[in-house]
């Protein structure tokens, strides 16, 4: 009886968790959706660590580009925890959102943690995964939503 | 008590489920929840294909947009939906036939008869300058990077499997004979030829294939121990980034950002590097890959020594669904595996 009721309650979530890319389009113009994005993360109780500017670079080195920035984010306990438990994780650590100009509308893109999957069987990483996924679709549905 | 609780739990989630279920799908908002971001607001395209030409809602047929989003284009950006419901699917093609007045063709789905061989001599010299030699399409992807915001489309991959499963003979004789307004198709007519010759095209078309892709399940990081101490392995992968052409741009403790200044675990150090021209030919091949851009190598140092880590891009080359990426993700694997070697050995 318990384990078809946690199947009944886990079916929607596993459905739409299968994912490899998370991407979002808001019509916001570049610099009003990083203010939303970076407002929006910390609204989900996150800390953002820094904004890589990957334009910059290439601007400087004579390459014609576009507004494109990598937002870091994070939990430090969470962090702390992976990094104690999983320190070879650590490469895909702090959470991050791509975010880039398209025309006069704004791109948002993470990456979910299916390829990490097939590699940690461990419930507790599992359920952090799952936690930082559900974290990262709730931002970019705000920002899909955003005005 | 707890039975009728979860009785009650139960009936709850059913009536959910049932409720999600029996209500018509939305083909608005699953347009908006599962294709906006590429193919853009209007289906006006952006990283995918834009979807509201007048030409290719004339053309396409149901069939074509239903096995298109099934099937997806393996190693072309389009992702399969292989879960998403009938219903669901038929509301998302309802959702694009709004974007053009007129009625969606029906296909006879019998294979048309022509001379492949042909076929060969007339897409080599009318097709392949922008479907490429094998058919294999246009190159990048996107109008951020890639090309310019005034061409709204790569040629596309027409040796592609999803492509190739999801066409009929007889929709790409309609595209040869109509042409695309609006991107550099044009109908074959207005290139001379006659309708006899689309039927040795499509032959043609039909021999096409691309190559299939192994998946191979690559770990997700690349590690190496070092011989050294934090201080001189960091000292060391600086002086390995430079010697492979790459320019340090920044380094910072893991934890900056998230700790209190002052308060971060100094342990765990991040080296920020680049090499700004294969940067930007991989933003053109597909912007989506600035998320893992620029290069990073990680040090950790423990009780029991210091950790050298990395991403593994070949293992997130299959994230992006796309197979230009795979050469730039393969080069990228063997300089992080090189740099990291050389700093600890």
């Amino acid at each position: 009886m318990r384990k078809l009721l946690f199947a009944a309650l886990l079916l929607i979530p596993v459905v739409a968790a299968a994912q490899d890319l998370y991407m979002a389009r808001t019509q916001l113009a570049f610099p009003e959706a990083m203010a939303v994005l970076q407002q929006t993360i910390k609204d989900r109780g996150y800390t953002v660590s820094r904004v890589q500017r990957v334009d910059i670079g290439l601007t400087a080195s004579g390459f014609t580009t576009d507004k494109y920035r990598v937002v870091f984010f994070g939990k430090l306990d969470e962090v702390r925890e992976l990094t104690r438990q999983y320190p070879e994780l650590i490469p895909y650590l702090p959470l991050k959102i791509a975010i880039f100009a398209e025309d006069e509308e704004t791109l948002l893109l993470a990456s979910s943690f299916e390829h990490l999957r097939p590699f940690y069987s461990s419930p507790a990483l599992r359920s952090r995964l799952d936690s930082w996924e559900q974290g990262i679709r709730l931002i970019l549905e705000d920002m899909r939503k955003a005005q | 008590m707890f039975k009728r609780y979860l009785n009650s739990l139960l009936l709850l989630t059913g009536a959910l489920v049932l409720s999600v279920s029996s209500a018509a799908p939305d083909g608005d908002r699953l347009y908006h929840q599962n294709c906006v971001a590429c193919h853009g607001e209007g289906g006006g395209g952006g990283v995918g294909v834009p979807l509201n030409l007048p030409d290719f809602l004339a053309v396409a047929s149901d069939d074509y947009l239903r096995a298109t989003i099934r099937n997806g284009r393996p190693g072309r950006v389009m992702p399969a939906f292989p879960r998403m419901g009938d219903a669901e699917v038929d509301a998302i093609i309802a959702y694009l036939r709004g974007f053009s007045k007129e009625a969606p063709p029906v296909y006879d789905k019998a294979a048309l008869k022509g001379d492949a061989e042909r076929g060969a001599s007339l897409f080599a010299g009318h097709c392949s300058v922008c479907h490429g030699e094998q058919g294999q399409g246009g190159a990048g992807t996107g109008v951020t990077f890639s090309r310019p915001r005034g061409a709204p489309v790569m040629a596309p991959a027409l040796n592609n499997l999803g492509f190739q499963t999801s066409v009929s003979d007889a929709m790409l004789k309609a595209t040869l004979l109509r042409g695309r307004h609006g991107t550099p198709m044009p109908s074959i007519t207005d290139l001379g030829l006659a309708e006899s010759d689309a039927d040795d095209l499509v032959a043609y078309l039909r021999t096409l294939r691309d190559e299939a892709r192994e998946e191979e399940m690559e770990p997700p990081v690349i590690q190496f121990e070092s011989s050294y101490d934090l201080e001189t392995t960091l000292e060391n992968l600086k002086q390995s980034v430079i010697g492979h052409n790459f320019r340090v741009i920044r380094e910072q403790l893991l934890e900056e950002g998230l700790a209190e200044s002052g308060k971060e675990d100094r342990r765990a150090v991040m080296l920020y590097f680049c090499d700004f021209g294969f940067l930007n030919k991989a933003l053109a091949i597909d912007p989506r890959v600035g998320l893992f851009l620029p290069c990073r190598v990680t040090l950790l140092e423990t009780d029991h020594g210091v950790q050298v880590m990395s991403i593994n891009p070949k293992n997130l080359s299959r994230l992006f669904n796309n197979r230009e990426l795979d050469k730039a993700c393969q080069k990228m694997h063997d300089l992080y595996a090189e740099i990291m070697e050389e700093a600890t050995f």
